[in-house]
């Protein structure tokens, strides 16, 4: 056994023991994270962008810091391309709202999957029903892998618009993002990218994907919550009118009408989240003290474990590929002849935390044949122990339920 | 914890063998009852006589253990009952849910007494209720148009 060297780092973990596998709905903070975002209202704490006092310059200084640090973390060119949001979710809304609907035509398509989260799907089927561009679905196979025929057989000439997870919440297969972006931009189209699942996990350079747009919440890599982070690239978003309007986001106002600001501020209207920004960038300097291979590695591991120990048990299935170091860390499975919340309950009795229900990904679930599943998620903190307690949990399940053994 | 006395014999056998699963003929109302938080799914069908005696019920559908053991336990109380008898147990279980049972409402809620404990299990409580609430809707609410109502008609727990 290994021991997990950040675990400490987790105050969660001694205060509320616990075996904690759904990092992939939130992940949990570390201290260094709690201290920044308690240390920007003990002596940063004013509105930024709008006092000229020095306490709101110190908090403007926090806020343009933290967007210079997600500049370098997803190797964007430039600070403005960085717009700041609550999560993932209005992130893509607001590409959807401010260049799908204005930018988007009848004639056009847009592809998608049907492995999205519902937040890269409903805003898109709002796209296509208001602007009359048709939605199309690709389909992975069973390991969540999207053929060469499936892919040219629905990505015409007239797409327009790629709209993709880069890594599944269910499946946790990686998608070929760069390849999507080199078949949307031969139609001078783009893509937009949901790295709610990517980003905590690898190492994402937008100019190496050929990302239009990228979508991420700070709370799945261990930010506080309600910040998050909309890339998109400068001249696209210099095109785009702005998604809400208000206070922050003007550079001058008459009673007939208004100038907007410049990006970022153009895209972040209203009084914005300073100590989430903070919070984030202390996350991101986290995640890279921590480094990518060192997650990697370890929840590969751990993945491979899970995998050994459930090809033991006959009843058990897991989604997606084989391989585990194909999962991102995720482990969607079912027990046969139990519903995934009664495996839920049953582990949490023990301590075990796990999802269960359909993941925000309904489609994938009926394209699957599932009405829901169970889905462990892993993370920098999780240990050999961990995968004991909940393969230990696991093992008791069907006994509980009442089947013999 | 009541994990162990939840998923205990009663519900367990109510769950792995149900006995009122299927269809029945001549219901005079169905309803669908939809959890949507958890996905849980019960179609419930009753045939309520000219007196008001629940002559017979039946139950399809999908979801958790909790919800599906619930149902088949209620229909097997309320099978021979007035309406005002099943709606009476249903406030009785309903109290017992959120923790407000006496001794005396325990032992006329006979076998769903075994669900007590979800109590404790907040996020499992629209499951035990799911069935108790469609036939209470169905017989407070959908009872007066006496007629077998289409598949589009559903309640739900939230
Ligand atoms: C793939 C994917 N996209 C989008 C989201 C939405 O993230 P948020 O709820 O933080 O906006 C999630 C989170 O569950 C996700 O897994
Ligand atoms: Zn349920």
């Amino acid at each position: 056994m290994t021991e997990n060297r950040f675990k400490k780092d987790f105050p969660i973990f001694d205060n509320v023991p616990c075996v904690y596998l759904d990092s992939a709905a939130t992940a949990q903070r570390p201290a260094q994270v709690i201290e920044a975002q308690k240390r920007f209202y003990e002596t940063m704490n004013a509105n930024p962008l709008r006092g000229l006092y020095e306490l709101s310059i110190a908090a403007t200084d926090a806020y343009e810091e933290a967007r210079i640090c997600v500049r370098d973390f997803i190797n964007a060119a430039d600070e403005a391309e960085i717009i700041f949001t609550r999560n993932a979710t209005e992130s893509l809304n607001l590409v959807a709202y401010s260049y799908g609907l204005n930018f988007l035509h009848e004639g056009d398509e847009i592809v998608t999957t049907v492995m999205e989260h519902h937040s890269n799907m409903l805003p898109w089927q709002m796209v296509a029903e208001k602007t009359g561009a048709k939605l199309i679905y690709l389909e992975p196979d069973m390991d969540g892998i999207f053929s060469r025929e499936e892919l040219d057989r629905k990505i015409t000439e007239r797409c327009k618009l790629i709209a993709i997870t880069h890594v599944s919440n269910v499946f946790g297969c990686v998608n070929p993002v760069k390849e999507l972006a080199d078949r949307v931009h031969r139609n001078k189209g783009v893509i937009v990218v949901d790295g709610a699942q990517s980003v905590p996990h690898m190492k994402v350079d937008v100019r190496e994907l050929g990302a239009d747009f990228l979508a991420f919440s700070g709370h799945k890599l261990m930010a506080p919550f309600g910040i998050g982070v909309c890339y998109g690239r400068r001249e696209l978003l210099e095109a785009m009118p702005p998604f809400l309007t208000g206070g922050e986001m003007i550079e001058y106002v008459k009673l007939d009408g208004a100038t907007w600001a410049e990006l970022p501020h153009k895209f972040e209207a209203g009084t914005v989240n300073p100590a989430g920004a903070y919070g984030l960038k202390a996350a991101i300097e986290y995640l890279q003290g921590v480094g990518f291979d060192y997650i990697r590695e370890t929840e590969d591991r751990l993945t491979a474990r899970i995998f050994e120990e459930f090809s033991k048990l006959p009843y058990m299935h897991v989604y997606g590929s084989k391989d585990p170091a194909n999962h991102s860390g995720i482990t969607a499975f079912t027990i046969d002849g139990v519903h995934p919340h009664d495996i839920s309950s049953i582990l949490d009795a023990d301590k075990v935390n796990i999802r269960a229900g359909h993941h925000c990904a309904q489609p994938l679930m009926e394209y699957l044949k599932v009405g829901n599943t169970a889905r462990a998620s892993l993370y920098l903190y999780n240990d050999d122990e961990d995968i004991d307690r909940f393969i230990e949990s696991v093992k008791k399940v069907r006994g509980i339920m009442g089947y013999g053994a | 914890m009541g994990l162990e006395s939840i998923y205990g014999e009663i519900l367990n056998e109510h769950n792995l063998r149900p006995s009122h699963r299927g269809n029945i003929s001549g219901a005079t109302i169905r309803l669908e009852g939809k959890n949507p938080t958890c996905g849980d799914d019960i179609y419930l069908e009753l045939k309520v006589g000219e007196d008001g005696i629940i002559e017979d019920g039946a139950f399809s559908g999908s979801g958790c253990a909790i919800s599906q053991a619930s149902v088949d336990i209620m229909l097997d109380m309320i099978i021979g009952e007035s309406k005002e008898r099943a709606l009476e147990l249903c406030g009785k279980f309903m109290g017992m849910i959120h923790g407000k049972a006496t001794e005396d409402d325990l032992d006329d809620l006979d076998e769903a007494a075994a669900l007590k404990d979800i109590s404790h299990m907040p996020a499992r409580v629209k499951c035990a209720v799911l069935g108790w609430h469609t036939m209470e809707e169905m017989l407070k609410n959908r009872e007066s148009e006496g007629h077998a109502r289409g598949e589009h008609e559903y309640c739900t727990t939230e």
